[in-house]
C-alpha cells in the first residue's frame, strides 16, 4: 500500500487526461501546447505520455530519446527546459531503436503503465498531463486505475469539427460516465484553415462540430483551434509554437483553452 | 489464443498469453491449473475453422497505419466502393476497430443491426455485392462505447472472422484501428491459415506521422506479411478561391516518398486534401461517385487499380497452410 507520504504523486497538485475516441484529432498536439501555455503562466508541468505504440510527445518537445535515470523516488522524468519546469516521461524513452514497434497486448501494456504511473519521480507539479491513444481500451482503463488512487481531476476531450471525428467522442463521454471521470471541456481541433495567399478560409474537416457536440451532451465548451501550418511545423521541429507565434489567432485560442483549463482546475 | 473464458476475472491475461495461469490476476481463477500446465496454449483451432471458412474468399487485404486520423478508414471504404464499382466482383469490408468503429457512418449505414442467418451472423450490404461488418452494427446506440481490454476485442475479432457468413469474395478489406496491439496481432494470427494478399499502409506527409509508420511497416515485416505499397494521404490542399498549394501537414522529412526510397517500398499515391472527402464520409457517401473528376478521385483510382493489379499477380493459394 501507498502511503500517501511515499507516493511519487503526492506532491502533484491536479491531474488531466487528454482523451479522444477518434485518432489523429491532436490529443498529442493539444497536450504539447497546453503545456507549454501553463509552463508560460509559471506552473510547473508534467507530461505522462502512455500513448506506447505510437508516442509523440518527444519529438513535439525536442526532447529526442535521452537516457531516464532511476533514482532512490524512481524513475527522473526528462526535463524539457533548463528551468526544470516541464517534466516528462514517455514510454519513446525507454525503446532501443526509435522504429522498433511494440508489439504488445493489452495485458503488458497494463503492467507497464501500471510502473509508469507509481514509479515516476515527478516531485512537486501544479499539473500532470496524461497523454493517450484513442480510444477506450488497455491504456485508458489502466491508466484511471492507478492515478485513482492519487487523484484525476477530470478529462479534456479532443475532437476534429467532422461527424465521423464526433461520433468517435460521443463514445469517450460514455466512457468517462461509466468510469466517473469528470469531463472537464471539449476542444475542437483543426476548425477551419485560413489561406496564407488569399485570406480565404477553407473548412477542409468541417465547422462546429465540436461545439455541438459540447452543447448535446451538456458538456463545457473550451474553444477550437484553427488548422495552422505553422503549429504543424512546429510540432515537428519541436519548437515552441507558443513563444515563436503569439501574433497568431491560433495562439489566442490555445491560450484561452490553457486559462479556462486553469480556472477550473483551481475552482 | 488470447482467449478469456466466461468465467476468468478482469484482468485474464487471455488463455494463450505467455502468463497464462501464471499472472496475479489467475490468482483463484477456476482454470488456473489449466492454463498454468500450458495445455491452452495449443494452437486456437478457430485458425483452421477461420482458413476453412474462408475458401470462398479470394483475395484479403489490410489497411494500417501506425498513426491515428490518417484516413485509414475512408480509403478502406473508397478502396471498396471501387472495387465493387465492377458488378463482377463481390466485396467485403470489414471493420476492425473496436473501441473507434468509424466505417458504418462512412458507408452510410449507420443504425443498421446484424442479422443471425443459418451460418452465422449475416454482413450489411450497401450494394448486392458489397457486404460490410463492424461493432458498430452491435451497439444500441451512438452514445454506447466499448469499453473492452485486449482479450475481449481478440474474441469479437474471432467472430467476425468465424461465424460471419461471408460467402463468395473476391476481395476482403480490413480496416483495422491505429498502432500495433491486440487487434492487428489477432487479425494476423487468425488469417494466418487462410493467408492475407498483403498490407496497404497509409500514412500523411509530417514526420510526426511517418515516425509511427515506421513502427507498423517493422510490424509487417516481423509478421511476414508483404506490403503491397504506402499512400500518402492528405498531401498538399488546394485553396479552392487562389488556386495555391500550402502543405498544412509539411513534408519535413521528405514524406511518404522518401521514407519508401529508404525502406524499399513502393509508394501507391498521393491523395491531397479535400473538404469533400471529409463531407462525403459524413454523408455516408462515396466520394468516387460523388466528385469523380476531382485530383483526389483521380489518385484514388490511379491507386485501386494498382492494388487490383498486385492482387491479379498473386492468389492466396499461394500460401500453402
Ligand atoms: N490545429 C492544428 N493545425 C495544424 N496541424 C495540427 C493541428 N493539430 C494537430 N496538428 C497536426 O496533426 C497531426 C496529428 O496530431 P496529433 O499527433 O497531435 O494527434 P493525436 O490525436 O495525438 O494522434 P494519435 O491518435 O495518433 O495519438 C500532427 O502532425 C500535428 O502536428
Ligand atoms: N484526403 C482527405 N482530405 C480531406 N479529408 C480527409 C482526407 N482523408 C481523410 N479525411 C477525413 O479525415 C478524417 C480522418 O480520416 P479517417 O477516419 O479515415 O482516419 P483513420 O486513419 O481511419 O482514423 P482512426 O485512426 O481514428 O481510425 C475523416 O473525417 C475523413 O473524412
Ligand atoms: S488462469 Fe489466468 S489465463 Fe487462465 S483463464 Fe484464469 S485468468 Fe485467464
Ligand atoms: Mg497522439
Ligand atoms: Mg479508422
Ligand atoms: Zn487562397
Amino acid at each position: 500500500m501507498d502511503s500517501s507520504e511515499k507516493s511519487n504523486l503526492h506532491q502533484v497538485k491536479h491531474v488531466v487526461l487528454v482523451l479522444s475516441g477518434k485518432g489523429g484529432v491532436g490529443k498529442s498536439t493539444i497536450t504539447t501546447e497546453l503545456a507549454l501555455a501553463l509552463k508560460h503562466a509559471g506552473k510547473k508541468v508534467g507530461i505522462l505520455d502512455v500513448d506506447l505504440c505510437g508516442p509523440s510527445i518527444p519529438r513535439m518537445l525536442s526532447v529526442g530519446k535521452p537516457e531516464v535515470h532511476q533514482c532512490d523516488a524512481g524513475w527522473v522524468p526528462v526535463y524539457a527546459d533548463p528551468q526544470q519546469q516541464l517534466a516528462i516521461m514517455s514510454i519513446g524513452f525507454l525503446l532501443e531503436d526509435s522504429d522498433e514497434a511494440v508489439i504488445w497486448r493489452g495485458p503488458k501494456k497494463t503492467a507497464l503503465i501500471g510502473q509508469f504511473v507509481s514509479d515516476v519521480a515527478w516531485g512537486e507539479l501544479d499539473v500532470l498531463l496524461v497523454d493517450t491513444p484513442p480510444g477506450t481500451s488497455d491504456e485508458h482503463l489502466a491508466v484511471l486505475e492507478n492515478l485513482r488512487k492519487h487523484r484525476v481531476d477530470g478529462a479534456v476531450l479532443v475532437t476534429t469539427p467532422q461527424a465521423v471525428s464526433t461520433g468517435d467522442v460521443r463514445r469517450e463521454i460514455t466512457f468517462c460516465k461509466k468510469t466517473a471521470v469528470k469531463i472537464l471541456g471539449i476542444v475542437e481541433n483543426m476548425s477551419g484553415f485560413v489561406c496564407p495567399h488569399c485570406s480565404e478560409c477553407s473548412n477542409i474537416f468541417s465547422k462546429g462540430g465540436g461545439e455541438e457536440l459540447a452543447k448535446l451532451t451538456g458538456s463545457v465548451f473550451l474553444g477550437s483551434v484553427p488548422l495552422d501550418p505553422l503549429l504543424t511545423a512546429s510540432l515537428e521541429e519541436g519548437q515552441d509554437f507558443l513563444q515563436a507565434f503569439p501574433d497568431s489567432s491560433t495562439y489566442t485560442a490555445i491560450s484561452q483553452i490553457a486559462n479556462t483549463l486553469l480556472s477550473s482546475l483551481d475552482a | 489464443m488470447a482467449d478469456v473464458p466466461s468465467d476468468a476475472p478482469e484482468h485474464c491475461p487471455g488463455t494463450s498469453s505467455d502468463q497464462a495461469g501464471k499472472s496475479s490476476a489467475c490468482q483463484g481463477c477456476p482454470n488456473q491449473n489449466i492454463c498454468a500446465s500450458g495445455a491452452a496454449k495449443a494452437p486456437d483451432p478457430a485458425i483452421e475453422e477461420i482458413r476453412q471458412k474462408l475458401t470462398t474468399v479470394k483475395h484479403k487485404i489490410l489497411v494500417l497505419s501506425g498513426k491515428g486520423g490518417v484516413g485509414k478508414s475512408t480509403f478502406s471504404a473508397h478502396l471498396s466502393h471501387a472495387l465493387a464499382s465492377d458488378d463482377s466482383k463481390e466485396v467485403a469490408l470489414l471493420d476492425v476497430d473496436i473501441c473507434g468503429p468509424s466505417i458504418p457512418k462512412i458507408m452510410g449505414i449507420e443504425g443498421e443491426q446484424v442479422h443471425q442467418s443459418g451460418s452465422g451472423w449475416s454482413p450489411v450490404y450497401v450494394e448486392d455485392n458489397l457486404a460490410v461488418m463492424s461493432i458498430g452494427f452491435l451497439l444500441s446506440s451512438p452514445d454506447d462505447a466499448v469499453i473492452w481490454r485486449g482479450p475481449k476485442k481478440n474474441g469479437m475479432i474471432k467472430q467476425f472472422l468465424r461465424d460471419v457468413d461471408w460467402g463468395e469474395v473476391d476481395y476482403l478489406i480490413v480496416d483495422t484501428p491505429p498502432g500495433t496491439s491486440d487487434e492487428h496481432l489477432s487479425i494476423v494470427q487468425y488469417l494466418s491459415g487462410a493467408g492475407i494478399d498483403g498490407a496497404v499502409i497509409i500514412t500523411t506527409p509530417q514526420e510526426v506521422s511517418l515516425q509511427d509508420v515506421r513502427k507498423e511497416i517493422r510490424f509487417c515485416q516481423k509478421v511476414k506479411i508483404p506490403i503491397i505499397g504506402v499512400i500518402e494521404n492528405m498531401s498538399g490542399f488546394v485553396c479552392p478561391k487562389c488556386k495555391n498549394t500550402s502543405q498544412i501537414f509539411p513534408p519535413t522529412t521528405g514524406g511518404a516518398q522518401r521514407m519508401c526510397e529508404e525502406l524499399n517500398l513502393p509508394l501507391l499515391g498521393s491523395v491531397p486534401l479535400d473538404p469533400r472527402i471529409g463531407r462525403s464520409c459524413d454523408e455516408g457517401k462515396s466520394f468516387l461517385t460523388e466528385v469523380p473528376d476531382s485530383p483526389a478521385a483521380v489518385a484514388y483510382q490511379n491507386i485501386v487499380q494498382k492494388i487490383r493489379d498486385y492482387c491479379s499477380s498473386h492468389t492466396t493459394s499461394d500460401h500453402p497452410f
